[in-house]
């Protein structure tokens, strides 16, 4: 339960730096919170007390094993969101280039 | 010491290190911050039984650290000071986020304690996975097997990702190509 | 001395010593990927990083004629295509997309698991290369912003 509270607090961090930031570079490291906290939780509810990791061993037999559902879907997510960042970095250098700022509230004419 | 206890303090740490990344001036030291997170993260994996995903995390965390650094470290980087306005909405901001974080107490309440989780689909892969599909990793049998079709739409997102990056960044070149 | 022209000869040394045993730990970690933790998305990131280490230890000029960049980008949209191709044969030989349809061995060996070990040989492929090339079009616009100042 503490657990589960301290994530979300970790994810409303996130989520405070996309709202009030004004810098691309701070709403990019914001969203890479907010990621690790959903991919945390997620590990977080599969885990099972006591349990071993879910591969076998030779030699070894195990009874209890965590979940390896959300751990599968996990592996996946992290690799998209290293994916994401590098689009974004990719265009807040461009941006970077056109308007030699990374202040969102001067890239005005992104407006049209 | 129990999980519980050491998962607290990795993710106090966690909190204060992405706290004073989104508020330092300096940009190499909020990188480096947003590193303390993502090895948090990556040792808070350990004690959850993931060994697949603490490795996975770890090799990402220090290529996210690359990338960041290299795109924005030679950049001349100032931000005005934000005027009382803006200190007065982050304020507000901070206020309604702490009544949502007070009102979804009762959902994480109604969630499955922590260590007893549901199993119910993944009891059947725990039990014949091996035999199935004869890889000792389990994990690397739902991702490849059982759930395979998944991971093709995981390949085919990052290759959209990375497609859009590379195209953002060529864009200049192009239009040179054309200039000559 | 520029910037990309790469760093000091004790870096280079070491770099040149040190970049095959970093790839060869990542074939290992892509090869046990059905026995030991790790697997295509790990050891594609080993071996990205172990190309990214060669970037920034020889400069742009030198990494481009080493590595052959168009085949890289071939390498990096033909596996997705390779990893569809795989699962297609599936309907032919089991029934289904993606079928495991190839004998599955023994359990702990390093040949078995079916079609298991030779879809994470093609992720590793993919996240290499694309994660590679990514900071390799990062650093070519960095160059390409320079020559215009």
């Amino acid at each position: 339960m503490t657990i589960y509270l301290m994530c979300f607090i970790l994810f409303l961090v996130g989520f405070y730096g996309v709202i009030t930031k004004r810098d691309l570079v701070k709403i990019i490291l914001s969203l890479a919170i907010m990621g690790y906290s959903t991919n945390l939780f997620l590990i977080i509810f599969a885990y099972r007390t006591g349990a071993h990791y879910p591969i076998l061993e030779k030699g070894t037999s195990v009874t209890a094993m965590v979940d390896p559902l959300p751990q599968a879907l996990v592996l996946t997510s992290i690799v998209i969101e290293l994916g994401i960042t590098a689009l974004l970095v990719a265009l807040a250098v461009r941006l970077y280039g056109k308007y030699k700022t990374f202040d969102i509230t001067k890239i005005r004419r992104l407006l049209g | 010491m129990p999980v519980e206890t050491w998962l607290t303090f990795v993710l106090g740490i966690m909190i204060i290190g992405s706290v004073v990344a989104l508020e330092l001036k300096d940009i190499l030291s909020a990188i480096i911050a947003i590193g303390i997170v993502g090895l948090g993260v990556s040792v808070a994996f350990l004690f959850l039984q993931a060994p697949d995903l603490a490795i996975v995390q770890f090799l990402f965390e220090i290529f996210a650290i690359i990338i960041l650094i290299k795109a924005f470290i030679k950049k001349d980087y100032h931000v005005e000071t934000p005027s009382r306005i803006n200190l007065y909405l982050s304020g507000i901001t901070v206020i309604i986020l702490v009544v949502i974080f007070i009102f979804s107490i009762p959902i994480f309440k109604s969630l499955p304690v922590f260590g007893e989780p549901l199993m119910t689909t993944s009891q059947y892969y725990l039990d014949n996975g091996a035999a199935e599909t004869g890889a000792a990793n389990l994990v690397s049998s739902i991702i490849l097997d059982y759930r395979a079709y998944d991971t093709l739409g995981e390949v085919t997102v990052l290759f959209t990702a990375i497609l859009g990056a590379l195209t953002v960044l060529r864009i200049k070149s192009r239009t040179k190509m054309e200039k000559r | 001395m520029k910037s990309h022209d790469g760093m000091t000869l004790i870096v280079k040394t070491v770099t040149r010593l040190s970049v095959w045993l970093i790839i060869l730990y990542g074939l290992y970690i892509i090869l046990h990927g059905h026995l030991t933790p790790g697997g295509g998305f790990g050891g594609g990131v080993v071996i990205a990083l172990a190309f990214l280490n060669v970037l920034l230890a020889f400069g742009h000029k030198f990494t481009g004629e080493w590595l052959k960049i168009p085949l890289l980008e071939k390498l990096e949209s033909g596996s997705t295509l390779l990893f569809m191709l795989v699962g297609l044969l599936g309907i032919f030989y089991a029934g289904s997309f993606l079928a495991n349809y190839i004998i599955k061995g023994s359990l702990y060996h390093l040949f078995s698991a079916g079609t298991i070990p030779l879809l994470n040989i093609i992720i590793g492929v993919k996240v290499a290369m694309s994660l590679f090339l990514v900071v390799w079009v990062m650093a070519a616009f960095k160059i390409e912003e320079e020559e215009e100042q």
